[in-house]
């Protein structure tokens, strides 16, 4: 009996992790796409085509219940697809659910194409013509054209996209600096008629600049929208589809295994590198990545010093006493309070009161729009610092006491000072020790939400921690972060069923990224304990 | 570690003085984690405390002002610099409040008096909301008047110009279309509407409805009237009230109140008599609450008691919800700007602050030695003023959070508009009437009821998983079961909250009878194979690795799993009709959903399983080896050992190992966010959601304003939930030292 507790508690974990891999991983393979010919209810015969998204049995008599006709069909239980039909400009619902007994027909057609866009998610239909300037452009080989021209139109977006997030990018953020550096004179009573001068003259140069810089982005976009395409979609209509807002195409029935595994590899790359798209449903996880890392390696930095020096207190310099006795009750409690509580100190604490004291300090220019009194990158680090600071003292001072009491005693005797036989002797060899319990901590707050919901995530942000523009990295923006991410697409997006995939895939991608930081961290752990054991004899 | 009695050269004073640092240094570290800890505890208590905060008024001025006239009403604008005075024969004006600037306390800023073609007979003030007062005259004539504010910033300093506006225009109104002269008058205003109700010299009650109408050519609002005469059968009219709204007039005459419902302009009915000749002591006044849907009594005795209208089988009546007791028959109620919170003075000079749903009496203080002939009080609560004797009373008054006591967060209340006394909480809403229900009761509820729920789940299969890890297996499968756990524990609650929100609950819809039929059949599944393991030859029995029956045990528990899944329909089918959602619903009358308790414990009690494992674990495993060797030599089984011997002496560390994991349940967010429907119910049915202190946090912490009630009840949340951990993790962490030490000493 207590056995199989044990084994149903593995049976969960693992099955909850090959559930996770799996339903994260299939995301990115080509799905076959079907052609089927669904009797309607009234007798007429409709195409759908798409994807099988997921399938469920079904009891037959709930389905009579509900009106549904099943004359002529004997079993039990009837199979139910739900199919991904794309095209939702189009159609009511990108997803529909289709009864095996209404399938009169189904077909693998060679030539369905899958269009990737920056709106409106999938589109799946049969090419028919390439358009430039509205005019049908003559080639044989359809395919051939649109990929060209694809290819095309996705580097002119790239330079738009470049063009904007850089070079426009960075004249917005001089501007702004400017504008501060202005109210700040203004504020110490120090503006003079020079220094209107310089701004008055650097404003001219950079909307110059701009203008410039603008023409380019709109001849850019003008470009884009030379090309169209033509698609037969599923209602047999012929649909424009215009090139800018086309990403990618791929014929997934056509392919065979090796471009499918090619095709797989591709998607999973853009996954990682590319940036959302439509409210996060779509497109990749490279913000959430880069916050989740940036944010991640910021509170590594504060945690520690602070968890090490805490550690070697408690081990080597504590007396048996009832501070030490109130210190390690401390330690666990702070290791126990609820993360939503951090979450709320540092909200009050650090946002409201150090961020608020902050801004009036420094930043008067910009108020009443605070700089560092509203959540950010560096106060979800310091909170996350301290909830993870028990991580860091516990696996510290578990490597502490496993270094052998000989070897301290050994360095004392020949003339070292305490702190001498401390920076030269323990901590290199506690220096594993420290690695696991910052490893741990890493890990436990790369999966941590609560608290940053409170301190600094959001959903979408709209630039980077770190970007080109002095000082290069910005403590006070706010970040994205995969966990929020999975909360944030999972529970408050409008269309829930597609973005399910993307889900699970970011899913996957956390629970990798901790999993093998904790595998890590284990394995460290227990090279050391052979490592030491074998001193101690 | 030993004293440092290392000599120390003389040369190595640097080094003494680096070493001296290094202590220090280390030790200030050391003490940094205590003072981590007790930065969040005084925080959060620095943030909460001032909703405890006793209310205070005190005097800060006292001015004459001029009171040839008798006050009808006395006001002060929403800065607290400016007040004013509407006397009744038509002066106003507008005085300083305090001193401000040049100005000092008292001084006249601008005099007015108003004119109506004969000479003023009567005058009114709304009954709450913003400040408003009409006249009228011997013709049946009147006037509205409302004091206003200009603000200006000339020079980058504000000043406040007063005026007066007249809502209505400034020409006459007919009140009366008989032109009789008019004794007695209440009257309310929105932008579309007005109403006056009359009472004339002949004892006839007027009502006046003026409507708002746009011109077509010029485009200005012409306020148009209609006339209707109310036949009340009062035999003398003492008071009469005109909620803001213009829907209710409630007409007092001695100890009966008529409540009139003015829906229909033409045709007034009486909707309710209030007679209260019965009660021990007869009514002195009558007030209304903010939002007007409460009607406070005030009787000779001080008794108050406040009355709304709830809806019974006879429909909507007035009734008594609740009382108060001033020391003093009540002579004035003013309500509270946006709160439901009111002031009363009292015949012998008192003057009370209450608040109506707090169920509270906040201050109370005698101030003058008879009757205030009026009182105000200022828009944002923080001021109030009291004529008396040709003075006026500056008062500045500390009232933040009236509606926060620990009745209000902790016990029913009954709350405006609802049929009972109630565990509410709905902390905001689109309305600006809203009055916000703080009642920490649901979201505790909640809290309690999802920990159970995933202890229900978590603490026997943990348990009995930490006594076999233990003390049956094998050290091999040990190495590999303990980083699994540890694993299972660093996964983040946001993936587990996930997979129950998206994937577990509408699975756990479908294959209802499934699930259901896994808690039973897997744990019978091992049992029998247990059973059948028993019936097997001795010598192939043996041969069998000792300590491995977990890992043969994988496929079992696979199996029975999956044959729960695959019974499932046809469980449904024998048991539910087919459907046992809709089963659920309407033949055991249970509401059903989909994100419930059952995924709450089922997926929070995989996140607490890890907790309570590897302490458990630890404290069976640490039991000493002789104990348990002493046994088996003394014949008992190993069965006999673990239960008498083991356990027994492990248990302090398996309730620590529980407490843990109930600290940790307590605390729980992303899970009970993501896998409940977040509704703050009252209900143990695990087929329902529920709301938890900790979610609440996350859901409403973005939006409260700061410095709010509503966000300094949230850090009182998080500073309940801190407490809670507090204890639990202490207790579990003192029970652990004793046993390590009592383990050493064996």
């Amino acid at each position: 009996m207590t056995g199989g507790a044990v084994s149903a508690s593995l049976v969960a974990v693992i099955g909850l992790l090959l559930l996770i891999a799996w339903r994260g991983l299939t995301y990115f393979w080509p799905a076959t796409i079907y052609e089927f010919d669904v009797r309607q209810p009234n007798g007429e015969i409709v195409q759908v085509i798409g994807e099988i998204h997921d399938s469920e049995e079904v009891p037959a008599d709930r389905l009579r219940q509900a009106g549904v006709n099943l004359d002529g069909y004997e079993e039990e239980f009837v199979k139910r697809y739900l199919v991904k039909t794309g095209n939702r400009e189009f159609v009511e619902l990108d997803f529909r659910w289709i009864l095996e007994t209404s399938i009169v027909d189904r077909r693998i057609p060679e030539n369905i194409a899958v269009f990737e866009r920056s709106k409106n998610g999938n589109f799946y239909g049969y090419p028919q013509q390439v358009l430039e300037n509205g005019q049908p452009v003559a080639t044989k080989d359809v395919v051939a054209e649109l990929e060209l021209r694809i290819d095309r139109s996705v580097e002119l977006n790239d330079k738009a996209l470049d063009l904007q997030n850089g070079a426009i990018g960075k004249i917005n953020y001089e501007l702004e600096r400017m504008r501060l550096q202005e109210r700040g004179l203004v504020l110490e009573d120090n503006l003079t008629q020079d220094d209107i001068d310089r701004f008055t003259m650097r404003r001219a140069e950079l909307a110059v600049e701009y203008q410039g810089h603008e023409t380019n982005l709109f001849s850019y976009r003008d470009q884009m929208r030379r090309d169209a395409v033509i698609v037969k979609d599923m209602r047999g209509e012929q649909v424009n589809i215009n090139m800018q807002y086309v990403l990618d195409v791929s014929y997934p029935n056509a392919m065979n295994w090796p471009q499918k595994v090619w095709r797989w590899v591709v998607q999973v790359g853009k996954f990682i590198s590319d940036d959302p798209r439509e409210a996060n449903t779509e497109g990749g996880v490279f913000p959430a990545i880069f916050g989740t890392v940036f944010m991640v390696m910021l509170m590594a930095i504060i945690v520690t010093p602070f968890g090490v020096i805490a550690a070697i207190y408690l081990h080597e310099y504590a007396g048996k006493n009832s501070v030490t006795k109130l210190i390690r009750i401390a330690v666990i409690n702070l290791a126990g309070v609820p993360s939503i509580v951090y979450g709320v100190f540092g909200l009050g604490f650090f946002v409201y009161m150090l961020g608020g004291s902050l801004d009036k300090l420094f930043y008067p220019e910009a108020l009443p729009s605070p700089t560092f009194g509203t959540p950010g990158v560096i106060w979800s680090a310091l909170t996350l610092a301290i909830l993870t600071l028990p991580v860091v003292i516990v696996s510290t001072e578990e490597g502490l006491s496993r270094i052998p009491k000989a070897i301290r005693e050994g360095s004392l005797a020949l003339g070292a000072t305490k702190a001498e036989t401390l920076w030269r002797i323990i901590i290199p060899m506690a220096s594993p020790a420290i690695m696991t319990g910052l490893i741990l901590a890493v890990a436990r707050a790369a999966g941590e939400v609560a608290p940053l919901m409170l301190v600094g995530v959001v959903k979408m942000a709209p630039s980077l921690p770190v970007d080109g523009n002095f000082p290069f990295v910005h403590l006070d923006r706010k970040f994205m972060h995969l966990g929020f991410h999975i909360y944030d697409v999972g529970f408050q997006s409008p269309n829930v069923e597609a973005a399910r995939p993307l889900v699970y895939a970011t899913s996957f991608l956390l629970v990798t990224v901790i999993v093998t930081l904790n595998l890590t961290a284990i394995s460290i752990r227990n090279h050391l304990r052979e490592k030491f054991r074998s001193l101690e004899h | 570690m030993a004293a440092n009695s290392v000599p120390i050269f003389r040369s190595s004073r640097g080094r003494l003085f680096k070493d001296n640092l290094a202590r220090y240094g280390v030790t200030g570290g050391g003490l940094m984690v205590l003072v981590a800890l007790l930065l969040i505890f005084f925080y959060l208590l620095y943030v909460v405390l001032p909703i405890f905060k006793s209310v205070d008024m005190e005097e800060q001025f006292k001015y004459a002002v001029n009171a040839d006239s008798p006050v009808v009403a006395l006001g002060i604008e929403e800065q607290t610099e400016i007040g004013y005075r509407f006397a009744e024969n038509g002066d106003v004006r507008f005085f300083s409040a305090q001193d401000v600037g040049e100005n000092k306390a008292g001084d006249e800023l601008f005099v007015e008096r108003l004119s109506l073609p004969a000479p003023i007979t009567a005058a009114a003030s709304v009954s709450t909301g913003e400040e408003m007062v009409a006249y009228a005259d011997e013709s049946g004539m009147g006037v509205i008047v409302k004091p206003q504010f200009r603000t200006t910033f000339p020079n980058d300093v504000r000043v406040l110009t007063p005026e007066l506006a007249y809502p209505l225009g400034s020409e006459p109104l007919t009140f009366d279309p008989q032109g009789q002269a008019i004794k007695q008058l209440a009257m309310a205003l929105d932008e579309e509407s007005a109403s006056v109700v009359s009472l004339t010299e002949d004892n006839r009650l007027v009502l006046a409805a003026f409507s708002a109408e746009e011109d077509f050519l010029s485009g200005d609002i012409v306020w148009t009237p209609s006339h209707t005469t109310i036949e009340t059968h009062l035999a003398g009219i003492d008071q009469m009230l005109l909620t803001p709204d213009q829907n209710h007039l409630f007409v007092r005459g001695g100890n009966k109140i008529e409540v009139w419902n003015l829906r229909d302009l033409y045709n007034p009915v009486v909707k309710q008599v209030i007679d209260l000749t019965q009660k021990p002591s007869g009514v002195s006044t009558i007030g209304l609450l903010t939002g007007a849907s409460s009607l406070m009594i005030g009787y000779q005795n001080g008794d108050i008691s406040q009355w709304f209208e709830v809806s019974d089988e006879n429909g909507r009546k007035f009734q008594r919800i609740r009382g108060f007791k001033s020391e003093g028959a009540v002579t004035q109620f003013v309500s509270e700007k946006g709160r439901k919170g009111f002031m009363t003075t009292t015949e012998n000079g008192r003057v009370g602050i209450y608040h109506a749903t707090g169920d509270t009496k906040l201050f109370g203080e005698k101030f003058v030695d008879s009757a205030g002939d009026a009182l105000a009080l200022s828009p944002r609560h923080n001021a109030s003023l009291m004529e008396h004797d040709g003075n006026v009373y500056f008062y500045k008054v500390e009232n933040e959070y009236p509606e926060v006591t620990i009745s209000a967060l902790w016990t029913k209340v009954w709350y405006e508009g609802y049929p009972d006394p109630q565990f509410v909480w709905q902390s905001t809403s689109g309305s600006d009437e809203f009055e916000p229900k703080l009642s920490l009761m649901p979201l505790t509820f909640g809290t309690i009821k999802a920990a159970f729920y995933a202890m229900l789940i978590a603490v026997p299969i943990a348990l009995a998983g930490a006594i076999y890890t233990a003390y049956f297996m094998t050290p091999k499968m040990r190495t590999w079961v303990k980083p699994t756990v540890e694993i299972m524990e660093a996964l983040p609650t946001v993936i587990l909250g996930f997979l129950a929100g998206l994937w577990l609950a509408p699975l756990i819809e479908e294959n209802l009878p499934g699930v259901l039929a896994v808690l039973f059949l897997v744990p019978f599944g091992i049992l029998l194979s247990a059973y059948l393991f028993n019936l097997l030859p001795k010598d192939f029995a043996n041969r069998l690795p000792e300590g491995w029956q977990a890992a043969m045990l994988v496929p079992v528990v696979l199996f029975f799993g999956w044959l729960s899944f695959a019974l499932s329909p046809a469980l449904e089918e024998l048991l539910f009709d087919g459907n046992a959602r809709v089963y659920i619903t309407n033949e055991l009358g249970i509401s059903f959903d989909q994100r419930n308790s059952l995924v709450v414990g089922l997926a929070m009690g995989f996140a607490v399983i890890p907790t309570i494992f590897s302490i458990a674990e630890d404290a069976v495993f640490s039991v000493p080896g002789h104990l348990s060797n002493g046994s088996l030599a003394l014949g008992a089984t190993r069965w006999q050992t673990l239960t008498r011997v083991v356990l027994l002496t492990a248990s302090p560390g398996i309730f620590s190992a529980v407490m843990m994991g109930l600290g940790r349940a307590v605390g729980e967010t992303m899970i009970v966010l993501m896998a409940t429907g977040n509704t703050p119910l009252m209900d143990w049915s695990i087929f329902q959601g529920m709301r938890t202190l900790s979610a609440n946090i996350a859901v409403e912490m973005p939006e409260a304003e700061v410095g709010s009630s509503h966000y300094r009840i949230l850090f009182l949340s998080a500073f309940v939930l801190f407490v809670l951990t507090f204890i639990f993790n202490t207790v579990s962490e003192f029970v652990r030292q004793r046993l390590r030490e009592r383990y050493s000493s064996m």
